[in-house]
């Protein structure tokens, strides 16, 4: 809820009456974590719908480098199921079905212990080239650490081992485990400065939902934990020191004309429908879309079709029915919420991504495949327009450490 | 992998619109890897979208998709379709709790019971941060680790004929989570969690029944805990008699 720009608080539902309630406060710290949903294939927990990316978005804080989406290299292909780094540490190999280990073609001094980026993109590349298995949820490639014998496993890997015979049937000592990349973090997300501040007095943001620039085009394994145990308590303490000084805010206009909108939006549309198609799928077509244009490869053809089916499908949504018309813990109306939100936030990744004529870090262009200093080292900014989100850049502040080109 | 075909029974009720539960049948085509958590989804995404229950990582670590299959306490995302092939699978919110609607419970009680044992490292005197870490030894931290991986699930309370009869039991998730800090050598908060663990409805009213340990999704031996703890709570006592001023 804004009033004269500044943040006063937030609608919410009581899931348990379906009562809309206003949380009025001095300050707001949104701490919702990424969007890993609107991807088919993701790591992230399946309630990652980037809701609070969408909040921040709507009130007016841009979305910064929304095109920097991190991928992993090893998820179980049915679930996403997250392989952990460890199965590469401890020795395991990456096959494809001649049982080479290709990344000697792509990281032939690393190889499995190369940049998930680049392994991501490698397991692709030879997906794309036939050299990958087919299966019921799509390409994939091998995961080998039979050679690393029982007690190596056992002591070093009973999570994988667990997950491996558990999610798939598959006792990893006698078989490889089944892998693809798939969505894992976002790099991009809701605007901050280095105390979590979104620039919109009364708001701030921490964690994965926030971009407060640490991880740049490619976040480096556990860095998240930092952004978590550090920038939070910086935006605790930025949030406290605002409150401190500002006046309750009073439930007047236009905070009260604000949470009438919501409710009407909730309750006389989105729920008033009787006919139209199930939103599922329109998830499902969003999530299909978004790895298949929007992934690991792209380039102008494929950005501009993944801007064209978020649109579409934002339409589609608009009309979609929700069944369930309880007030009672109405979980298909929350995930018609969610859903609302994912495609704002889905449609910033292409129309950033398509801007960004280069490759860096985690976003790769087939049709600009190398990094371009001259004209990108900066950050895009998604903000939120009436039409299509409108794009413009903020400089890169570099200080200690200078930009290098990346060699392995 | 061939598609087969389940036969799912669910208990339904909405409240604002049953007077009481009954069963909804839906068959649902699926693969060997399915769980019963994805023919929940997929009757919700293709069949019946007003069909409700919780779940969030599908990956067993939230705890928040625990239903009665087949009358036994378990997660839907551990619970593989094909282990019930030929025969109807029923599914059924935890006994034990209040329904809300369809498979959703009430957590309020076992919320509250979690908050009750102070579920947090209790020091004397809070040293900052700058002066370094509490530490511990491999070795102290195997004397509680086990009891660390509870998800709060509720499944053991879901099992427990005690928590059935009795619901001001504290029962099993929580009286191992404050055994977990009782051994912890960081904590130094036994004084304020022995009370409540030994209370009327505490530790002592377990009978050993050990469906807890069984159900238990991810390996935590909770009778172990309640076991420990009364031992803990004995020989205390004993001391206290026999070294009143507080021998140590």
């Amino acid at each position: 809820m804004v009033d004269d720009g500044r943040v006063e608080g937030v609608t919410a539902i009581e899931v348990r009456t379906g009562e809309l309630v206003t949380i009025l406060g001095k300050a707001v710290i949104i701490a919702t974590g990424g969007c890993g949903r609107i991807f088919q294939f993701t790591t992230n927990g399946w309630i990652k719908t980037g809701d609070g990316m969408a909040l921040a978005y709507r009130a007016g804080v841009p979305l910064k480098d929304m095109e920097m989406v991190q991928y992993h290299p090893t998820l179980l292909p049915n679930t996403g199921i997250l392989i952990t780094e460890a199965a590469r540490g401890e020795g395991g190999h990456l096959l494809n079905k001649d049982g080479e280990r290709f990344l000697k073609r792509y990281v032939p001094n690393k190889m499995e212990l190369g940049p998930r980026d680049i392994l991501s993109r490698a397991e692709m590349s030879e997906i794309n080239a036939g050299r990958g298995f087919e299966g019921p949820y799509g390409s994939y490639v091998n995961l080998d650490l039979t050679h690393l014998g029982k007690i190596t496993i056992e002591d070093k890997l009973p999570f994988v081992k667990e997950l491996a015979e558990k999610y798939l049937g598959i006792d990893p000592e006698h078989e490889p485990i089944p892998v693809r990349p798939g969505q894992h973090y976002m790099m991009g997300g809701v605007h901050t400065d280095m105390h979590g501040f979104t620039g919109m007095p009364g708001l701030y943001a921490a964690g994965e939902v926030a971009c407060v620039s640490m991880n740049g085009a490619n976040r480096l394994g556990s860095n998240s934990l930092t952004e978590c145990l550090v920038f939070g308590a910086a935006a605790g303490r930025a949030a406290a020191r605002y409150a401190v000084k500002m006046e309750s805010p009073s439930f007047g206009n236009p905070v009260q004309g604000e949470v009438m909108m919501e409710e009407k939006r909730i309750f006389d549309q989105i729920l008033k429908h009787e006919q139209g198609e199930r939103i599922s799928s329109v998830r499902t077509e969003m999530q299909n879309g978004m790895e298949k244009h929007v992934g690991i490869y792209r380039d102008e053809n494929s950005l501009k079709e993944g801007c064209r089916i978020i649109g579409d499908l934002k339409t589609r949504l608009s009309n979609a029915i929700v069944e369930d018309k309880d007030h009672v813990y109405n979980t298909e109306l929350v995930a018609a919420l969610e859903l609302d939100f994912m495609l704002d936030v889905a449609e910033t990744i292409p129309y950033s991504a398509i801007q960004r004529r280069e490759s860096r870090g985690a976003h790769y262009r087939t049709d600009y495949t190398k990094r371009d200093d001259a004209n990108f080292l900066t950050h895009s900014m998604a903000h939120k327009t009436p039409g299509p989100p409108r794009i413009d850049y903020s400089p890169v502040t570099i200080t200690r450490w200078k930009p290098e080109e990346r060699v392995y | 992998m061939s598609q087969d075909i389940a036969t799912i029974r669910v208990t339904r009720y909405r409240p604002e619109k049953d007077a009481k539960p009954f069963f909804q049948e839906y068959k649902v085509p699926y693969r060997h890897d399915m769980v019963v958590l994805d023919a929940l989804n997929y009757i919700k995404a293709e069949i019946d979208g007003s069909l409700t229950y919780r779940w969030s990582c599908r990956m067993g670590v939230c705890g928040s998709c625990g239903a009665n299959i087949d009358g036994e306490p378990k997660l839907t995302c551990a619970s593989f379709l094909h282990e019930f092939k030929g025969r109807t699978i029923t599914v059924e919110p935890m006994t034990h709790f209040p329904v809300i609607k369809d498979l959703v419970v009430d957590m309020q009680d076992f919320m509250e019971k979690l908050v009750k044992i102070k579920p947090w490292i209790i020091r004397e005197k809070e040293t900052p941060p700058e002066q370094g870490e509490y530490k511990q030894s491999a070795k102290e931290l195997e004397r509680y680790s086990q009891f660390s991986s509870c998800i709060n699930c509720m499944l053991c309370y879901a099992a427990c004929p005690i928590y059935g009869l009795n619901e001001k039991f504290l029962g099993p998730a929580a009286t191992a989570l404050a055994y977990r800090y009782i051994e912890d050598s960081r904590d130094q908060g036994k004084e304020v969690r022995f009370p409540i663990v030994h209370e009327m409805e505490g530790a002592w009213e377990c009978t050993l029944v050990g469906e807890c340990s069984v159900v238990c999704p991810k390996g935590v031996d909770p009778m172990l805990a309640i076991q420990k703890t009364k031992i803990l709570g004995a020989t205390n006592a004993i001391k206290s008699l026999l070294m009143p001023r507080g021998g140590r």
